[in-house]
């Protein structure tokens, strides 16, 4: 049976260590989001053509708002479970009486949590540069839902398998970063001529991109199934990975 | 089998309590090989303080990890408040208490959030008052507010003992619960553990300090290279094997130990000059011997200039212990 309390005390006692570090957490990725915003979307923007009739300042909305669920989801939930591994107070949610599902609940969750406040944040400040509008507001948000949800899997992944802050790094810095930029954020992938656009349909940021401006604009680059398919297949990889690490205790319990 | 061993005048486990712990042939093997326990078999009984002895390396933190879950042990069994530790761990989990020997917690946050984070953990309702009374019974009321970082080891130590009592623990795990601190402190905490065991928590604690287990517990065991060597009572144990041992300093050197006192367990030593008694069990018999072993010396017109006398130290049997094993290993 799912211990409730001991779920609300890992999800509140990691947004309070959000709290504490508000400024970084939360001013970093909203300043530099913004000026992504005034780069290409006031300054270059101006002087880009409408991209299947969407104004450039709009169309890069999605991508930019994904780039940050990404990227936050996956170092909010791995920094999350690697911190008490290495300050050693691991010890007492292992000898707690708490589950994969509580431990998960609690700290992906609250991963999420926070990507999806700072996403509506951006959300917001992006309308001081540019204007859009949410063709399905109902789907967007289940849509970041589930984002931010199958990459806070993949953050604590991460922290379980770190074993130093450089390898937290890595995968959102090496690999997470550059697909996001590959994957359509500033463009349509229609943009491309062969063989790059077979190449950018291997990266599978591509689909979640354009699921997202699917919600947005009602059209994108592939369609908004095959993008709701690839992410749910994403998250039951992630999830399954993450029961394997629960099973076995690798990372965990000696 | 490597399990408990208890000496003759042992109390008997039938006229007892069920145990609250109960572990039978544990063994941890890590994937290197590492043999952490073997075959270990202990009953804790209700109320009572037990300390763990041993060396490093000797698998006493590998054996309470096992129980609270940190350990994945090979094979053996756990049972805990008569249930099974495997079927029924949260049940167990959430009457144990664990004080790790590493000092580990989020230590920008503030003592009184820790404690509250502790209980809710352990799936506890809030309860201000409880924790206030923690805080308060380990002089950390007035710290409640501060970060972890700005306080001292000590009082960071105490943090560790009031977040394992938070959630009202049956059985309270101690892992060297006073390794770095100054002998004040370790008086205090021996004072806050008392406390604990007169309010019915069960209390194991491992430590490198004889003196301590000396001074707390009720029963001693003793582990080396994973295997649990002894298991008595401290004053049983103290009067089975403890030895007195004394030395006098003869004005005039002897040859060979005169007659009178063959029937003692007495050698001559530094050519002759001192008489050296071994004997004795622990409990007063000892000093007798020494008595008349002086009273003879007089009546046989030896005289002496000094007597030095001392009774072996927990310390010394543990020793006596460890070394004996490990001559057995060789």
């Amino acid at each position: 049976m799912l211990n409730t309390r001991s779920t609300w005390a890992i999800y509140t006692n990691e947004l309070a260590r959000f709290r504490r570090t508000v400024f970084g957490s939360l001013v970093a990725p909203v300043l530099t989001t913004s000026l992504y915003f005034i780069v290409f979307g006031a300054a270059i923007g101006g002087r880009m053509d409408a991209i299947d009739g969407v104004a450039y300042g709009a169309f890069i909305v999605p991508g930019l708002l994904m780039l940050t669920l990404l990227s936050e989801s996956t170092s909010n939930a791995s920094f999350g479970i690697y911190m008490p591994r290495f300050t050693g107070s691991i010890y007492e949610l292992l000898s707690a009486p708490v589950g994969a599902t509580e431990i998960l609940l609690g700290f992906v969750g609250a991963a999420a949590t926070k990507s999806l406040v700072l996403a509506a944040i951006i959300l917001l400040t992006a309308r001081l540069f540019v204007d859009y509008s949410i063709a399905h507001p109902v789907l967007a948000l289940l849509y970041v839902v589930l984002i931010a949800t199958a990459f806070s899997l993949l953050g604590f992944l991460l922290g379980i398998w770190a074993e130093g802050f450089e390898k937290l790094q890595l995968v959102p810095l090496l690999i997470l970063t550059p697909l996001t930029f590959l994957g359509g954020t500033f463009y349509s992938i229609g943009m491309l001529a062969e063989p790059w656009r077979m190449a950018a349909m291997l990266n599978p940021i591509v689909y979640l991109v354009s699921g997202l401006r699917w919600t947005f604009f009602g059209q994108a680059d592939v369609p908004f199934a095959t993008s709701l398919l690839m992410t749910l297949g994403f998250l039951a990889v992630c999830a399954g990975a993450v029961g394997l690490v629960f099973r076995t205790g690798w990372r965990l319990r000696s | 089998m490597t399990g408990e061993r208890s000496l003759p005048g042992a109390v008997p486990a039938e006229d007892e309590a069920p145990p609250i712990l109960q572990i039978d042939g544990l063994t941890k093997r890590f994937a290197g090989g590492a043999l952490a326990l073997d075959n270990v078999s202990l009953q804790i009984r209700p109320g009572e303080i037990f300390a763990l002895l041993g060396p490093n390396g000797a698998g006493k933190t590998t054996l309470i990890g096992a129980v609270c879950g940190l350990v994945r042990p090979t094979s053996g069994r756990i049972q805990a408040f008569g249930q099974d530790a495997r079927r029924h761990w949260r049940a167990m989990r959430g009457r144990i208490g664990l004080v790790p020997q590493e000092l580990g917690f989020d230590i920008f946050d503030t003592v009184w959030r820790q404690v509250r984070y502790s209980r809710g953990l352990f799936g506890r309702s809030p309860a201000a008052d409880l924790l206030e009374e923690v805080l308060r019974s380990l002089s950390l009321w007035d710290k409640r507010d501060a970060q972890i970082r700005t306080l001292s080891g000590g009082m960071k130590r105490r943090v560790l003992i009031a977040k394992a009592l938070a959630h009202e623990p049956d059985i309270l795990f101690l892992d060297e619960p006073t390794a770095g601190v100054d002998v004040e402190l370790r008086r205090d905490m021996w004072r806050q553990i008392a406390g604990l065991k007169a309010r019915g928590v069960t209390i194991i604690l491992t430590t490198h300090y004889l003196e301590e287990a000396e001074e707390m517990a009720d029963r001693i065991g003793i582990m080396h290279r994973g295997r649990l060597l002894l298991v008595d009572d401290k004053r049983s144990m103290m009067k089975r094997l403890g030895r007195t041992e004394a030395r006098f300093t003869l004005i005039r050197p002897l040859g060979a130990v005169p007659e009178p006192l063959a029937d003692l367990p007495v050698e001559l030593v530094d050519g002759g000059r001192v008489l050296l008694y071994r004997g004795g069990d622990g409990a007063g018999r000892g000093r007798e011997h020494v008595a008349v072993l002086a009273q003879r010396l007089a009546e046989m017109g030896e005289r002496f200039t000094a007597i030095e006398q001392r009774e072996s130290s927990l310390e010394d049997i543990f020793m006596q212990f460890v070394d004996a094993e490990g001559t057995r290993a060789c």
